[in-house]
């Protein structure tokens, strides 16, 4: 086709913006948290992020070269999930294991849908919850300075122990290898505010939400602490600003972004107060995912001159 | 001779009803949680399968048309209440484990599917042989899912220790979701050798409408799926 008569579909205004580029700013995003993880956890930790982010590019390189298509290895996005995986799993995690979250993630959740844009829910989350469910014992097993078991600070919570909450905004604790710092998480989620990447509907609503969930049914009223604890306790700030705000898993309209958003709040509440461990953000998430469709159904805008009054 | 044959055939490869017509779903994702359980299934539908075939088939030209339903219901009903009391007397552990799932064989797809589409216009011979092929089918498919889930989310083949002892197993896979990744894995592999067949030359109808739908065993289409894929095949061969 001639280059003077392009004939295409809309948006005809490109951004210069790729894939590639969106990708790397949130792995610049997620470096803070993991090198707190590794200075936190030490070598294991390390080992763990570079092998689940590595099988995970590898499984999507292989993949697609086997179903000869376009090997799209290189768009970053594979090592985005490998490396949010690996955020999400414990530091002590063997390497099998790894590699079988991430064949997970990247083979079963995103490329058995259509790959990259086509994923139902988050491919991380989904192979996280997979892992959590098949290995119960390994995934909810953390050793924090050198002494095996030593609960979560939200485990604490439900047990009714106190906890630090200075420790657990800087992320002196045991837990994930990416959920313990909410300062660190912070200021990647930052960058990606300035950049553009991410806006705050999301974000904002989910942790709005889930603050006025759990002042009304917490127990403990407007209790500072344990509301600021509840917060920098488990993954609700990784999840928040990195996986929620998923562009493929999230609703594109505005108000579906702000439904979205009071769901994901909601629902962790429910799971933390009510279910049966400590953590639920993940699978408020997951869940949250499946309804999106719904949600941008349900707020889809009125095209200019449409609907209002008669 | 030859018809009977060609049912076996039917029911455990053409037209296998777990991995082909994916008929009676609950019970292929619920019990094949290991393989006894599978077999024991498999082996529980295909008894009240083949006997209920083999009477429908009997009583055709005496049930009146209008009521074929409710009499097809009494008629598989009465069969599986002898299966449940039998098992319950003679193999407990498999009664036990199979639970609910036994009374629920009254409202199975495939054995209420096989009476309306194949014993209630056939005669009893090739009726029993096409309750013995449907029921091996199904057997097969879902021992061969129990094996699957068994194997990763246990490590065990019928309680047999099979796997490394450093091997641990995946739970997820004897839980409800692992039901579904088994099958849809299963399914594709199926698919895949059906279409490298194919592509060698020999016939293999994509779905089970190859044979037209005195044999099918979907009764809601009604020759909706058969039209469609004729018109289909034609399209193809027009485009060539």
């Amino acid at each position: 086709m001639s280059g003077n008569f392009n004939i295409s579909s809309s948006p005809h205004i490109r951004a210069q913006i790729t894939t590639r580029d969106i990708m790397i700013y949130v792995l610049i995003a997620l470096i803070p948290a993991a090198c707190f993880g590794i200075f936190n956890f030490g070598i294991s930790a390390l080992t763990v992020i570079a092998v689940t982010t590595l099988s995970a590019v590898i499984t999507e390189a292989v993949y697609q070269k086997l179903m000869h298509k376009r090997v799209t290895a290189d768009d970053c996005s594979a090592a985005v999930t490998g490396l949010l995986l690996a955020l999400n799993l414990p530091p002590a995690a063997p390497w099998w294991m790894c590699v079988l979250g991430s064949i997970f993630a990247i083979l079963i959740v995103k490329q058995l849908f259509g790959g990259l844009g086509q994923n139902f829910m988050n491919p991380a989350l989904g192979a996280r919850c997979f892992l959590l469910i098949s290995f119960t014992g390994r995934m909810t097993t953390f050793v924090y300075n050198d002494v095996v078991t030593s609960p979560t600070p939200l485990a604490a919570m439900k047990a009714g122990e106190s906890v630090d909450v200075l420790d657990m905004l800087l992320g002196n604790t045991a837990g994930t290898i990416g959920e313990t710092s909410a300062v660190a998480i912070m200021a990647g989620a930052i960058f990606l505010l300035v950049k553009g990447v991410i806006d705050l509907r999301i974000p904002g609503t989910y942790i709005a939400s889930f603050v006025i969930f759990i002042i009304l049914f917490g127990g403990r009223g407007l209790d500072g602490s344990y509301v600021i604890a509840q917060l920098c306790g488990g993954g609700l700030m990784l999840g928040a600003w990195f996986m929620a705000t998923d562009y493929v898993t999230s609703p594109i309209t505005k108000n579906g972004k702000i439904l979205y958003g009071a769901c994901l709040g909601i629902l962790t509440g429910v799971f933390r107060l009510f279910g049966g461990s400590a953590e639920g953000v993940s699978y408020a998430i997951i869940i949250s995912n499946l309804l999106v469709p719904l949600i941008e159904k349900l707020t889809l805008p009125k095209p200019f001159g449409k609907g209002g009054e008669r | 001779m030859e018809k009977c044959k060609e049912r076996l055939y039917n029911g455990l490869i053409k037209e296998n009803p777990t991995f082909v017509l994916m008929l009676g779903m609950c019970p292929t994702l619920a019990v094949t949680t290991s393989a006894v359980n599978g077999a024991g299934m498999g082996l529980t539908t295909t008894v009240v399968l083949v006997m209920s075939n083999m009477l429908i088939s009997m009583l055709r030209k005496i049930i009146p048309d209008s009521v074929r339903m409710p009499a097809f219901i009494v008629v598989v009903a009465s069969f599986v209440t002898i299966v449940q009391f039998l098992l319950e007397g003679f193999v407990p552990a498999l009664y036990d484990s199979l639970g609910l799932y036994i009374p629920l064989i009254v409202v199975n797809c495939i054995i209420l599917g096989r009476a309306e589409s194949y014993a209630s216009k056939n005669p009893v011979l090739p009726s029993v042989f096409d309750g013995i092929g449907m029921g091996l089918g199904f057997t097969v498919g879902l021992t061969a899912i129990g094996i699957v889930r068994e194997v990763i989310g246990a490590g065990e083949v019928f309680g047999m220790r099979v796997m490394p002892s450093s091997y641990e197993p995946v739970t997820i896979f004897i839980l409800a979701p692992g039901a579904f990744l088994v099958l849809a894995g299963l399914v594709a592999i199926q698919n895949k050798v059906r279409a490298v067949l194919a592509k060698k030359g020999r016939n293999m109808p994509k779905t089970g409408c190859g044979e037209g739908c005195a044999s099918c065993g979907n009764s809601a289409c009604n020759g909706k799926i058969f039209a469609v894929e004729n018109e289909e095949q034609k399209g193809r061969e027009e485009q060539k």
